[in-house]
């Protein structure tokens, strides 16, 4: 009896999760004109593509999808090798100056980013990077949450492992590329993701210095799309479901390791 | 050489993050307390005014505006997020309940949307006539399909509310579940054979028992409603809304910086942001004593 309360409740509450999701998925097979006569499922027979080949016609939303990968690609690449590199030296070095490098970071995760924001913009304008995706890569290279999330979990790297490396004539970078990365993975997979997520769904920043359209990401791109086309709501949420499509299959490819990196650092104080 | 090697290694591992954070973190951190004091048009043209833009900003009555509505969407989503999540996770922990990485993925799973595409999501389910939120509240309860959640002032803050539940419920489950399960067991024996109840043992073993993340949760959250920014602008528009109902202090900034061009004032708003995010944090640290037992 009580077990069937617990079921009934943690099943109402993923109805409520998935039912949105689900929603999503089939609204990017209806057809515009059945929006109004079937608020859910339509029947099967006039579910339609249609609303795919209609969103690349409308927008360039392939150049968006192209964006969206180069910037978060490109400043997951480099956050990782800067915060994992950081990370190893506040993990496995004595060294002066320690102490004050984690203070500052910690000062940094508790300023609010709108602070930033002005004096940023102001940056980003005499580097002449406004209009770039330079301009939303390099302020980001380095992710302090990451320096802590490496730094973390490379604590329990054992001391005799680069022991052993120095002795065989390794020398610290390579220390760091051939032994302490290797045995880092599940960590390295959790931050691609966590980054991957954060650079994906940004938007503030990117609404602030992105100009044309054709260097819009798909956050920027759809929302602008939204404005213009507002009636085609088929269109819109197929571009949706496709934005959201990497992020899932990264998810699943990594989800394991994700969980774990997610948890880590809040537990373990 | 070896030994000279161990020991500039670290400098250089860490230089990457000292020359960015110099250039990207303290340059502009030192650049944006000076920018509050002038009023600018732009990068380029720049006037001082030493604190008129907070006087100015505490006098306006569409920064209290924005004020008020940030501040019902933090206490909004904190008060129902956080006893929802908490409660899933500890319905997931009960030895009992199978399918438990099943259900924690299901959970989850809204975040794998993202803020930006489940505010694009909402924009249709909030919508009025075919929106799903209407239609399913008519076919449950019959209630109206006409009301419209994004134009009527008072629904404006209730719509995103509910829309960072369905967000961020699932994530907060995760981290409390994580601290769930590294309560210690023989506690919980330990209690049952002192005769504890369930609610004893739950104000008695499982609260202190993840009290830190709780902390952690409840803090965090605070924060990151406080600059509730994306929902509001992506559902509301430029505009933010009937009445200014979904105006909040990010977007007030942003309107005044970057739509209106004067990023000193911007700056002074960032900063009364970030002081009132600082006084609720300590506050909340100081009612639940942390700080003081702990460490």
């Amino acid at each position: 009896m009580r077990r069937a309360i617990v079921y009934s409740l943690l099943v109402v509450f993923s109805i409520g999760c998935l039912v949105p999701i689900v929603w999503l998925v089939v609204s990017a097979f209806k057809a515009n004109a059945d929006f109004q006569a079937y608020a859910f499922v339509p029947p099967v027979d006039r579910l339609t593509m249609a609303n795919f080949p209609s969103l690349f016609k409308q927008m360039p939303f392939l150049r968006f999808m192209v964006n969206s990968f180069f910037v978060a690609g490109a400043t997951v690449i480099v956050q990782l090798f800067f915060s994992s590199l950081g990370g190893f030296a506040l993990a496995k070095y004595e060294f002066a100056g320690k102490k004050a490098i984690m203070g500052v970071m910690l000062a940094t995760m508790m300023i609010p980013g709108p602070v930033l924001l002005a004096p940023m913009y102001e940056l980003i304008y005499h580097l002449r990077l406004i209009d770039s995706h330079l301009g939303l890569i390099v302020p980001g290279m380095v992710n302090v949450f990451g320096m802590f999330l490496f730094r973390q979990s490379m604590l329990s790297v054992p001391d005799e492992m680069l022991q052993a490396a120095r002795m065989d004539g390794c020398n610290e970078f390579q220390i760091f590329w051939h032994v302490v990365m290797p045995v880092s993975r599940p960590i390295v997979g959790a931050f691609c993701l966590i980054a991957f997520m954060g650079t994906w769904n940004s938007f503030l920043w990117p609404q602030i210095i992105l100009q044309s359209s054709d260097r819009f990401t798909l956050p920027i791109g759809l929302n602008q799309m939204v404005g213009v086309y507002e009636a085609d709501y088929g269109a819109m949420m197929a571009g949706t479901l496709l934005a959201v499509l990497p992020v899932v299959m990264l998810f699943f490819l990594l989800q394991k390791e994700f969980i774990a990196g997610l948890t880590k650092g809040a537990v373990k104080g | 050489m070896q030994m000279r090697n161990a020991r500039t290694a670290p400098y250089l591992f860490l230089a990457p993050f000292v020359i960015s954070f110099l250039i990207f973190g303290a340059y502009p951190i030192v650049r944006s307390m000076i920018l509050s004091l002038y009023i600018t048009s732009g990068p380029e043209a720049q006037h001082f005014v030493g604190l008129d833009n907070y006087l100015y900003l505490l006098r306006d009555p569409d920064f209290w505006t924005a004020f008020s509505n940030t501040a019902t969407f933090a206490a909004g989503s904190v008060a129902l997020q956080l006893p929802l999540s908490l409660g899933l996770a500890i319905l997931l922990n009960r030895p009992d309940v199978r399918g438990r990485d099943v259900f924690r993925f299901i959970f989850f799973s809204p975040n794998l949307m993202g803020l930006v595409f489940s505010a694009l999501l909402f924009m249709l389910i909030l919508a009025p006539r075919f929106g799903l939120l209407n239609a399913s509240l008519h076919a449950l309860f019959g209630l109206p399909l006409t009301t419209r959640w994004l134009s009527t002032p008072e629904l404006v803050m209730p719509a995103l509310i509910m829309v960072a539940l369905w967000l961020y419920t699932g994530f907060n489950m995760v981290y409390f579940l994580a601290a769930l399960q590294s309560v210690d067991g023989e506690l919980y024996e330990a209690a049952t054979i002192d005769g504890a109840g369930r609610w004893s043992q739950f104000w008695h073993v499982t609260l202190p028992g993840i009290k830190p993340v709780l902390i952690f949760v409840v803090v965090l959250s605070t924060i990151g409603s406080f600059q509730l920014f994306e929902l509001a602008f992506l559902l509301l528009g430029n505009s933010s809304g009937p009445d200014q109902a979904g105006l909040t202090i990010v977007m007030y900034l942003y309107q005044n910086g970057f739509l209106g061009g004067d990023l000193g004032y911007a700056a002074a708003i960032g900063w009364t942001l970030a002081g009132m995010v600082l006084i609720l944090s300590l506050i909340q640290l100081r009612i639940t004593g942390t700080g003081k037992e702990d460490r």
